[in-house]
């Protein structure tokens, strides 16, 4: 990557370092402790599919069962596998008859325990088995269709209808978008279950549920054919249940998925105990299944000053991508986040937000980062919004942005409608088209506006991660150093669900991630 | 909006009681318009996008760009003239009544009216997780150059956040005893917004609370007019500033303890 800002590589270096110190303080947290959700997405991965009569989803029931038996502080993996065993059920089976009562949770006696852990791993390795089969068939894709260049150009739908949804992202497809993704409906982030089932009614989105990821993806497939390139599929592991929608994203080839501890402690009050232990078990379950995760740092400036705040997005950016790394994701599965946040009123703005986009880019060389379009500024006026994008992505274009999330002139207003999503893919395409090799071309003016600018960022960066270092980046959240938002370690949706790991705790799962990731990822990129 | 603004003026030779749109001249009634079909582009459908328009009310509706989404569905920019007029002069339109207000004099008359802080509860309610409007209003540091209610000696606010079911938001008012709640409702979907705002009003005179608060919300859907329809005494739209909400709150608690 050629260097153009004249960073200071020690700033970066040093501010690397401490994030790295942070990133393994919170490792460290979370190795400790396990999840209600953990141990549900242990149960998915097994094999376990499906709901009761009330339609609360059967790895629920099991794992609320074995709550309620005092045994989840040792993993589900152990008690559930002798339940199959001496059942003879399959998975589903087995959860479905605990859920109705027919069949009790309990450790096998001395005499069988062999026996079930056997199982327990056979199960694992056949959940395994699934995901590797699901990365072949991704590049078997890519190998034969491509995906076309960068920026993947990024766009959502949210019907709130899975069947309307895919209609509007094959419309999409065909305009030129490179993922598409289904937004949830709102509040799904605080639902600690995933609904069952294929759904036609949401608000602001449409559930993510395990029925709905394989529509999209047939769905998708079909466009992919169509349009001679693979259309990448994403969705949220994230929420309250992020190991298991990261889980299911595994199995049902997803190919991009949001997931960042960090803005659902900050955005949707989750506890910071409860998601960063979620998160790790999430990332490495992303990283063996060669999955592209975003972050969510662009949403820091929806609350706080753009200009002001640029540090925090980087400060965040480099601890999102040392635990990442730590969990076995690999640089190119790293779309950090980012934004065009400014008031577009400011003098120098463009110049402003083209030096933040080409800091993070050099910071980052090898990760495609996520490039997120103004929404703070997007006022109702289409047509001054449609210019606002226009100028989002030539700094997009001219930064060399990896995967760009296409701004919408109706935002702020409602969920795009079928024209806009088009409309915003043609002028993007026209813009990133006509400026294809301006990233090349352009050299910035030394100790200028966009130099100057990057070196001030960078340099408060550093400041920030030395300060959450010493702080704790518990400490760190409770002081209010991101977001303007303050957030305490007890506080927050989902606390309930952390157990600390007993002596005797297992989870077969863990060691089939191990051998995936020893394995390697598959490298999907073109 | 603000009252910085020059003065409204009129253009000349306008007849109040038949206003037009104005493309170029003078009640030429021109309307620009776009929508997409759920049927491929040709001839027929380029026929029935005109008719359409025409049966909107649309004289002379001219296509001027037709575009193929894909899949069955087509793009249609149309103009054309706007057969009908309103007349301006019989339109009556609820308005919010508070006097322009500095926070200073904001922060002066409620501490001689009200010899207290006013308790002001804030919250994105129901399923919305869109805070940047309440965020506006509250916060601290504001939006479009004023501060936000928090920086106001005279008001103690207690801002929930974003997705606060209405029986948990209906609590924290019992519980902080507020005198004013600001109910925000940024995006929507097949008018969730409203339904939300209905169901929030009706519980709050469940609990017969109504008459101690005053009833605040606001959003980019939101009117007045909407608000009052739903039962709320006051409602904000787009590009609202905290001063204007913070003079309302303290001009209305006035005119009814005072």
């Amino acid at each position: 990557m050629e260097r153009k800002l004249d960073l200071d590589p020690g700033a970066i270096a040093r501010s690397r370092d401490a994030a790295g110190n942070i990133a393994e303080e919170v490792l460290r947290f979370a190795a400790d402790r396990t999840t209600v959700s953990i141990e549900r997405a242990v149960l998915r991965w097994m094999g376990v599919e499906g709901g009761d009569a009330d339609c609360i989803p059967l790895v629920n029931r099991v794992v609320d069962a074995a709550v309620a038996a005092g045994l989840l502080e040792d993993g589900i993996a152990l008690p559930f596998a002798e339940a199959v065993r001496s059942s003879g059920l399959d998975p589903s089976g087995a959860a479905r008859a605990i859920s109705e009562g027919r069949l009790a949770l309990a450790r096998p006696a001395p005499g069988h325990e062999e026996a079930a852990r056997a199982i327990a791993r056979d199960l694992a390795e056949t959940g395994s088995e699934r995901i590797r089969r699901t990365n072949r068939t991704r590049q078997a894709f890519l190998d034969r269709l491509g995906e076309g260049p960068r920026p993947l150009l990024y766009v959502i739908v949210a019907s709130g209808n899975i069947h309307e949804d895919t209609v509007q992202a094959q419309v999409c497809a065909k305009a030129g978008a490179q993922v598409i993704a289904v937004i949830r409906s709102t509040a799904q982030s605080l639902l600690d279950y995933i609904p069952e089932g294929a759904t036609t009614e949401g608000y602001g989105g449409t559930y993510a549920t395990q029925a709905n990821f394989r529509i999209m993806r047939a769905a998708l497939d079909e466009a992919s054919e169509d349009v001679g390139r693979y259309v990448r599929q994403c969705n949220y592991a994230s929420g309250l249940c992020m190991p298991e929608m990261a889980t299911l994203g595994a199995l049902e080839r997803l190919d991009v998925m949001l997931n960042d501890a960090l803005y659902g402690i900050l955005f949707r009050d989750i506890n910071m105990q409860r998601t960063l232990t979620d998160q790790a078990f999430s990332r490495r379950v992303s990283a063996a299944a060669g999955i592209l995760i975003n972050t969510g740092e662009d949403n820091y400036l929806t609350t706080a000053d753009a200009f002001e705040s640029a540090h925090t997005v980087l400060a965040s950016e480099l601890i999102n991508e040392q635990i990442a790394l730590r969990c076995g994701l690999k640089p190119w599965q790293l779309g950090l986040g980012h934004a065009m946040q400014m008031n577009p009123f400011r003098e120098d703005m463009f110049l402003y937000e083209v030096a933040q986009a080409r800091m993070v880019r050099e910071i980052f060389p090898e990760c495609p980062l996520k490039y997120m379009p103004p929404t703070k500024y997007m006022t109702g006026d289409i047509f001054r919004g449609h210019v606002q994008d226009a100028l989002f992505s030539l700094a997009s274009v001219m930064t060399g942005q990896g995967i760009h999330l296409l701004g919408m002139m109706t935002e702020a207003m409602h969920t795009p409608h079928i024209h806009d999503r088009t409309l915003a893919l043609e002028a993007t395409r026209m813009i990133v088209t006509a400026a294809r090799h301006l990233e090349d071309e352009v050299q910035f003016k030394p100790g200028g506006i966009v130099q100057t600018r990057a070196r001030e960022v960078l340099g408060r960066a550093q400041g920030l991660l030395e300060q959450v270092r010493d702080e704790g980046l518990f400490g760190a959240l409770a002081n209010g150093r991101f977001a303007d938002i303050r957030r305490t370690p007890e506080g927050g949706r989902g606390l309930d669900g952390v157990l600390a790991k007993g002596p005797r705790y297992w989870n077969p799962v863990e060691d089939a991630l191990d051998a995936l990731l020893a394995e390697g990822a598959p490298e999907v990129t073109e | 909006m603000s009252s910085d603004n020059p003065p409204t003026r009129m253009a000349s030779g306008v007849d109040l009681h038949a206003v037009r749109p104005y493309g170029d001249t003078l009640s030429d009634g021109l309307v620009q318009l776009s929508f997409s079909l759920p049927i491929p582009p040709g001839p027929e459908a380029r026929e029935a996008a005109r008719r359409l328009a025409a049966q909107m009310g649309l004289n002379e509706p001219q296509i001027y760009h037709e575009a193929d989404l894909g899949y069955g569905f087509s793009f249609w920019i149309l103009y054309g003239k706007c057969r009908f007029h309103v007349d301006l002069t019989r339109i009556v339109v609820p308005k919010i009544e508070a006097p322009a207000m500095s926070l200073e004099e904001i922060n002066d008359l409620l501490r001689e009216k009200a010899g207290r802080r006013l308790r002001v509860v804030g919250a994105c309610s129901g399923t919305d997780a869109h805070t940047v409007g309440i965020d506006a209003i509250l916060n601290m540091k504001g939006f479009a150059g004023e501060y936000g209610l928090e920086r106001y000696p005279a008001f103690e606010v207690f801002n929930l956040g974003s997705q606060v079911p209405n029986e948990v938001l209906l609590a924290k008012v019992r519980e902080l005893k507020a005198d004013a709640v600001l109910v925000s409702q940024v995006v929507t979907q097949k008018d969730v917004h409203l339904n939300n705002l209905a169901e929030w009003v009706d519980m709050v005179e469940a609990d017969g609370l109504r008459n101690d608060l005053l009833m605040v919300c606001g959003g980019p859907r939101i009117t007045h007019e909407v608000a009052l329809e739903l039962g709320f005494d006051a409602g904000f739209g787009t590009g609202t500033t905290p001063r204007t909400v913070a003079a309302w709150i303290a001009h209305e608690w006035v005119r009814r303890h005072g």
